[in-house]
Order: structure tokens, then sequence, then C-alpha cells
């Protein structure tokens, strides 16, 4: 298969320099590829996508009746991370994941941050994610983030920016680990050579996080389950994968119960406690004696068990304070606040409609900028300024100037590009990357995350949902030069 | 370190007891298939009496009449093997097996997930019969693709509590179904008595046989075919794996694997309704069953069976029948959230 006519069309490219020759580190898979007879590469791409129906590792298709299964469209070929740039991804991750962490501890106890004029307190208040239900909760180790998925993206600059956090129920990390295995089976010969970093320990590490968070006073090996909405819930397989992957039951909501303040599970042999519960289900829905009366997923009685410290939960309710995307323009303050530090990854550049400077600046620009709801996600309540009409704009300066506060605007990124399998050629598509990050007795990244691709030429939504696939995502165990 | 393996969950255990339960019922509707197909071409008969006692033996008669008429050869087939609203045809069993299975994937063993998986992709990509010269086949591959599920079942997964509960539901299923083609064929052969002893009987018990793979291993024991020996085979054997008796036996098995209580002794209700139908397959003979009638005889054993499923939904706390219907709404599990693999990389 030939690169001559490849095309980083002005873009970053994750595989190619400026002047359109190989980076250093995908010089050797650049070369396999090369090598490959004509076809080769789709029949590989082909077998993959035969693998997946067969194995059903697929998402749900919401709004289709009798819950519509597809396969999310895999590419091949991989995005490439350096050991030295992975190196600095984990210690940014990391501070930036402590300070988070500490930062939801803050909101919910002291609120010395905004004591001390750091955060407004009218911004806390007002984000859709606050839940005063769990102001003085203390869950075991003070951990309240878990398992966070950060969503980073390259800019043209070069640059890895932090583009959003992902602090309640992030979602994703099967097809890291199902990815990894079907590259392996499909395209084994591409990994000689390149001492590529594992990333099967995943499912220890979550089980060790979850067990290490065990409520204080459990001395057996403590009971660990996965909660789930069900297997009509979108990602489903991955619930089903991760319990099976931790050797966990995966429970529902109707499999559980709660009495004096202690969560049970309904089993053949009467009930038996459970003391760790990760749960794939939004806070909204998790109790409907604290939450949302009308959920019938969750448990009632759930967040009393929970705040009597008698079970633990990962997330902690109440995390998604910190998702807003006003609070997020504030988390470099945060990481300076607690850890006395610079933010080793930094934040996209945000402008916060409610205030005066911002707003005007943003409705001025809104033809360069990309604007978003506050609190929301899936592409939702956004507007892309390069891609949008003048009446849309209008419309959108309309809620702008009705709702301030639900409003963000960035500068719209132009997002690095890895080659894709596009027919028999390889094109640039745009992509972005979600490492996973485990809070227990220590934080933990594993090397690897799950790469999103925007399928479509020129899209930049890796949604999906709208034509988003995925890619698996290599971290090299060393520097190219010395490969051993 | 506690290393005693937690109970399993009432809602998993019923799960993987139906999950089997339709296996088992898929691969017999299309031995049945099998079986008729081949009858029909040694002994070509109205349609009405070669098809419709395979409507009987599913207990749809009624449902079927009114909504085809005369049971014909491509009616009977459709209906039984593809038709999505006959919750018994093969290819609902088979996507109720792949439902529960999807639903404690996290319990089965990857194979079997792939297994029963592949199974439903193929009957779903099955739009109309298969041609004649591919219809024997394609029966043969539904039940060679049972058979491997259940392999692969025993050698991929640990016999823990939840491989007893789908050896229960498969051989409660089987007891049913053998119990049913029994009591159906034998109403239907019985009263021609002119013909007891002719080859044309003959094809018929052969028949009989076969539609429960027993004719080989009949043949072995037996030799010459007669009724009553028929009758002995399929209900009283305890060695042929698709007799009543054995069924029977290794549900009672399973069932004290599951409880613990030593066999013999029972703490549950099952155990005890278990042990006293046990009880009485060990210690009658066919004279007793045919003198007092055979279909009476069957009739109280479907009842005893179904007293059994009902104190074993009672005893373990799954869910009785009729919510294994698999209509639950989506809408629910769906909204509950979770971010997905959505949001924009702008």
């Amino acid at each position: 298969m030939t690169l001559n006519d490849y095309d980083t069309g002005g873009f970053y490219d994750e595989m190619f320099d400026v002047a359109g020759h190989p980076r250093p580190e995908a010089q050797l898979l650049l070369e396999t590829i090369g090598a490959l007879r004509d076809g080769q590469l789709e029949r590989c791409q082909q077998a993959a996508e035969r693998i997946l129906v067969q194995l059903g590792i697929t998402f749900n298709v919401y709004g289709d009746s009798a819950g519509t299964e597809r396969p999310f469209p895999f590419d091949l070929v991989p995005r490439i991370v350096t050991s030295g740039e992975w190196d600095w991804i984990e210690r940014g991750l990391k501070q930036r994941i402590h300070a988070l962490n500490a930062f939801i501890d803050d909101i919910y106890h002291d609120q010395k941050i905004i004591k001390d004029g750091i955060i407004p307190e009218e911004v806390v208040r007002s984000a859709a994610f606050y839940r005063p239900q769990c102001i003085g909760i203390n869950p075991p180790k003070g951990v309240w983030c878990h398992i966070t998925g950060s969503d980073l993206v390259r800019h043209g600059d070069g640059q890895i920016y932090v583009l959003e956090d992902n602090l309640r129920v992030p979602s994703g990390v099967s097809y890291m680990l199902e990815n990894r295995d079907l590259m392996k089976r499909t395209f084994p010969q591409v990994f000689a050579g390149l001492r590529v970093r594992p990333v099967l320990e995943y499912p220890s590490y979550l089980l060790e996080t979850l067990e290490a968070i065990a409520p204080t006073g459990v001395t057996t090996k403590p009971v660990v389950v996965l909660l789930t909405p069900g297997m009509y819930n979108s990602a489903y397989f991955e619930h089903s994968y991760l319990a099976q992957k931790m050797g966990i039951p995966l429970v529902e909501g109707r499999d559980l119960v709660v009495e004096d303040h202690t969560v049970w599970m309904r089993t053949t042999k009467g009930l038996r406690r459970v003391h760790v519960i990760y749960r794939r289900i939004d806070d909204d829905f998790l109790d409907p004696e604290t939450f949302r009366p009308d959920s019938m997923l969750g448990v009632p009685g759930l967040v009393s068990a929970y705040r009597a410290g008698r079970v633990s939960l990962a997330n902690a309710p109440g995390n998604g304070v910190a998702d807003d995307k006003v609070m997020y323009s504030y988390v470099p303050d945060m990481i300076r606040y607690y850890e006395g530090e610079d933010a080793i990854i930094p934040n996209v550049q945000t402008f916060l409609c409610w205030r005066e400077t911002d707003r005007q600046h943003v409705l001025q620009n809104l033809e360069t900028l990309v604007v978003k709801a506050a609190n929301e996600a899936g592409g939702y309540g956004m507007l892309v300024g390069p891609h949008s009409t003048a009446a849309e704009r209008e419309a959108f300066a309309d809620k702008i100037r009705a709702n301030p506060r639900n409003y963000i605007a960035q500068p719209t990124l132009a997002l690095s590009r890895v080659p894709t399998l596009i027919g028999d050629h390889l094109e640039g598509r745009h992509v972005d990357l979600r490492p996973y990050i485990l809070y227990g007795d220590e934080i933990r990244v594993v090397p690897g995350g799950l790469t999103r691709v925007a399928l479509r030429k020129g899209s930049l939504v890796v949604n999906s949902s709208q034509g988003g696939g995925s890619k698996d995502t290599w971290v090299l165990s060393a520097e190219p030069g010395d490969r051993g | 370190m506690n290393t005693e393996s937690l109970p399993l969950l009432s809602r998993v255990a019923d799960s993987v007891c139906w999950m089997a339960r339709y296996i088992e019922r898929a691969e017999n509707v299309a031995r049945f298939i099998g079986v008729n197909l081949n009858l029909q071409i040694d002994l070509p008969l109205a349609p009405a009496h070669q098809w419709q006692p395979l409507i009987d033996t599913s207990g749809d008669a009624a449902v079927f009449k009114e909504r085809f008429g005369v049971a014909t050869q491509t009616r009977v087939i459709e209906y039984l093997a593809y038709d999505l609203d006959n919750p018994n045809s093969i290819a609902s069993c088979l996507r109720f097996a792949r439902e529960n299975a999807r639903s404690v994937r996290e319990t089965i063993s990857s194979e079997m997930w792939a297994q029963v998986n592949s199974m439903y992709l193929q009957i779903q990509s099955q739009r109309s019969l298969p041609e004649p010269e591919r219809m024997l086949d394609a029966f043969r591959e539904i039940r060679m693709g049972c058979h491997l599920f259940e392999g692969v079942t025993d050698a991929t997964m640990t016999h823990n509590e939840a491989w007893h509960f789908m050896r229960l539901g498969r051989m409660l299923e089987r007891a049913d179904k053998t119990s049913r083609i029994l009591d159906v064929k034998y109403f239907m052969l019985l009263p021609s008595a002119s013909d007891v002893g002719t080859p044309y009987d003959d094809i018929h018990w052969t028949a009989v046989l076969k539609s429960v793979s027993g004719f080989e291993m009949y043949r072995k024991k037996y030799g010459r075919i007669t009724p009553s020996d028929v009758v002995d085979f399929l209900v009283l054997d305890s060695e042929f794996p698709r007799a009543v008796r054995f069924c029977v036996t290794s549900v009672a098995e399973s069932l004290h694997s599951i409880t613990g209580t030593p066999v013999g002794a029972f703490r549950y209700r099952s155990e005890q309704l278990m042990g006293q139908l046990r009880a009485e397959l060990d210690f009658t003979s066919v004279t007793t069953v045919i003198r007092n009638g055979l279909h009476e005889y069957l009739d109280r054993l479907q009842y005893k069976m179904n007293e059994i499923d009902d104190s074993l939904r009672a005893d373990f706390a799954m869910r009785p029948p009729q919510t294994q219907s698999q209509t639950q709404t989506a809408g629910a599990a769906q909204r509950a959230g979770e971010d997905a693999n959505s949001k924009a990389g702008a």
C-alpha cells in the first residue's frame, strides 16, 4: 500500500511532520503498512469488523425499537504516543485529578476555595450537578473521583490540552481494552519491534481501586459489585465486560435492597452484604429517596447507607459539580490553590459568558468560536462558529444573552489528525484521546486510552452517534532509537 | 482472604436457567422438523396428518389454526422455525436465549456468549425458508449449533452454581419435550390398531425415536421396535440422555448441588417434589404405565414437572414465568445516563 499521496492537509498529523516526513516513532509502523500488499489492510479491517459483530461488541442505539445494537466503528491504524509525551501526560493527569478531588472534598465541606475568593460561590451553587445532599459526606480515604476519563486534544500548535474531565460516569474503557485485543488478533505483525505498553492490567487496577475504598471496619475481602441500569443502556456491553474481567457480580437496582443502612443483594441463598458499588448509573437515578423520586433504576435508601459509611460508591455522588464547563475554567486555579503548582497540562482558553467583558468578546466573535452549554455533553447545545450559518449564530446570541451563566466559548481547535483507512487508502482524520485515571490508595493511569476519531471528512465531532469511531492507542515504552 | 464463592444473584439464576432452556427448545424444534422432513419422503401423507402433530407437540394448535388454517409443510416450518410472533419458534428461542445470555454475560464464558450470538445472527440473516435441497442441512446446523453450545458450556465454564442452574433448565425442558412428543405420537399411532406390527407402524415409531435422537441407542438395547419398549426407553431409561427419568435424575443432582442438601433428604419444597418424582420414576414399570394409560401418566408427569418449576422459582426467588417475556421497556434504562461515547471534540 503506497503512502506517497498521503496529505496532512495543513493539520498537525500524529504520524507525519510538517514537511510530510514520518515522525520517528511512526517510522516502523508506516514501513510495515507501506509493505502491505494492496487490499491487505482492508481485509484486516473487514476481519476486525466481523469479529466485533460476532462477539457482540456493540453499543445500543437509542430511539430505535428493541434496542438495536451496532458495533462502534474501529479503525485499524493506531495512534502512537511517545514514551516521553506519555510521562508528561501521566504527571499532568495525576496532578489534575489530585486537585479536582481536593476541590470536590472542599466544596462539600469547608468551601475554603470560595472563602478565599478563588471561585465565586454563585458559580458553584448554580452548577447543574452540584448536589447539596452530599455536604458533609466523608467517602473512605477522602477519595471522590475514583475513575476519571479526561479528554485530551492536540491543537494545531502541537500542544496537548485538557478539553474536559468527565468525573461522573466516564465510559469507553472497554473499547480501549477490546481495541487492543482486536489489533493483536487481526494485525499482529505491526507490534513487532515497537514495544507497545500493555493495557490489560486495567481491570486488575480497577478492582484494586474498588477494594481499596471498602467501608472502614470491613476485615474480610470486600464484596464489590457493578451496578448497571440494565441491558438496554447504551454502555451495557462495557458494564458486563468490566464485571466479567473483574469477576464481580453485575447487578441491577432490583437486585439490591437496603435494610438497616446496609446494602444487600438478593441471591439464591438469601440476602448477602455488599460493600462497594461501582455504579454506572448517574447520581439522579441512584436513589429515589434522595434524588429523582421517579427513578426505578436505583435502590431506595442507598444514599443513606452510603452516608452512614456502610457502603462505598464509585464514583462518589456529587462529583459532577466539577464537570460544569464554567468550573472547568477554574481548574488551573484549583491546581495552584491546592497543589501550589502550575497546571502541567494546560486548559483550552475559555470565555465565561457571565463575565461582561468575555460575553462581549464572544458575541462579537461567534463565527470563530465554539460555544458550549455549561452542563451539556454529547455535542448538544453547541455552536461550532466556523461551520455555522448567520441565523444559527443569531439564535445562539439570543440564548447567551438570556442565560449567560450557562454558556462558555472556546477558540475552534484544529484537532490533530491520524491516518485512517478510508476506502482503499489512508486519509487524515481528527482525533482526541481519553486516558483513564484510577484513584484508590494511589492515583494510577494505565498507559493508553480511548482514541476517538471523527470518521467523516473534515468533521471535528468524534461522538459515536455522529460518525465517530475509535482507534487503538499505542503508548511506547521507550524512545525510538533505543528499541531493543 | 475468603475464597468461598458468593451465591448467585436470583436474577442471574433465572436468566441462565432460561438461556439453557431456550437453547434446548430450539434444538428440539429443529430436530422435530428434520425428522418430519425425512418421514415425509418415506410416508407421503396428507399434510394435516404429517405436519399437524408438530404443532400439537408445541402446544400451539389453536393459535396456529386461527392464523394459518391447514398445517402445510411450508406454513408449519415457517411458523416453527422463523416466525418471530411465535414465542416458541427457533428464531424466537435463539433471540430469547441471546437476550438472557446478554444479561448474564459476566457470568457465562466468552465462548458461550460468542456461540449463542453467532447462532442468533445466523438465524436473523435467514429471511425466507431454505431451498429444498438446503432444508435438512439448515436444521441439522441449528441442532449442531445447540449441541456446540452445550459442549462449550461444559468445557469452558466452571461447574458452579450457575452451571447447575443451566443444567436444571436444560433438563427440565428436555424432559418436557420428550414426554410431549411421545404423548402426541402415541395418541396418533395407537388408534390404528390394524397397523400395529406393519412396516407402516415401524416407520412411525422409528420417527418417534429419531425425534429424540434415540433410534440407534434404542436398537442397541431392544432390537425390535415395540410400542411398550419405546415407552420404556423414552420414559424410564436411566442412561439415555433424553429419557424422562435420566433428565429428572440430572435435575435432582443439580438441585442438590445448588442447595448442598444430601440426596435423599430435602430442605426445600422443590427438593421434596423432585425426590418424589424421582422415586416414582425409579420404581415404576412400563407395564403399569401402559395399563393405567400412557396419556394419563404423561399428563401427570407434566403436571408434576410444572409444579417443580414453580417451586424452584419460589425457593430461589426467581421470577414467575410470565415475566420472562423479554418485553421490558427500554426507555428508562436508556435514559439513566452516562456521558457514553458522546461529546464533540471541538
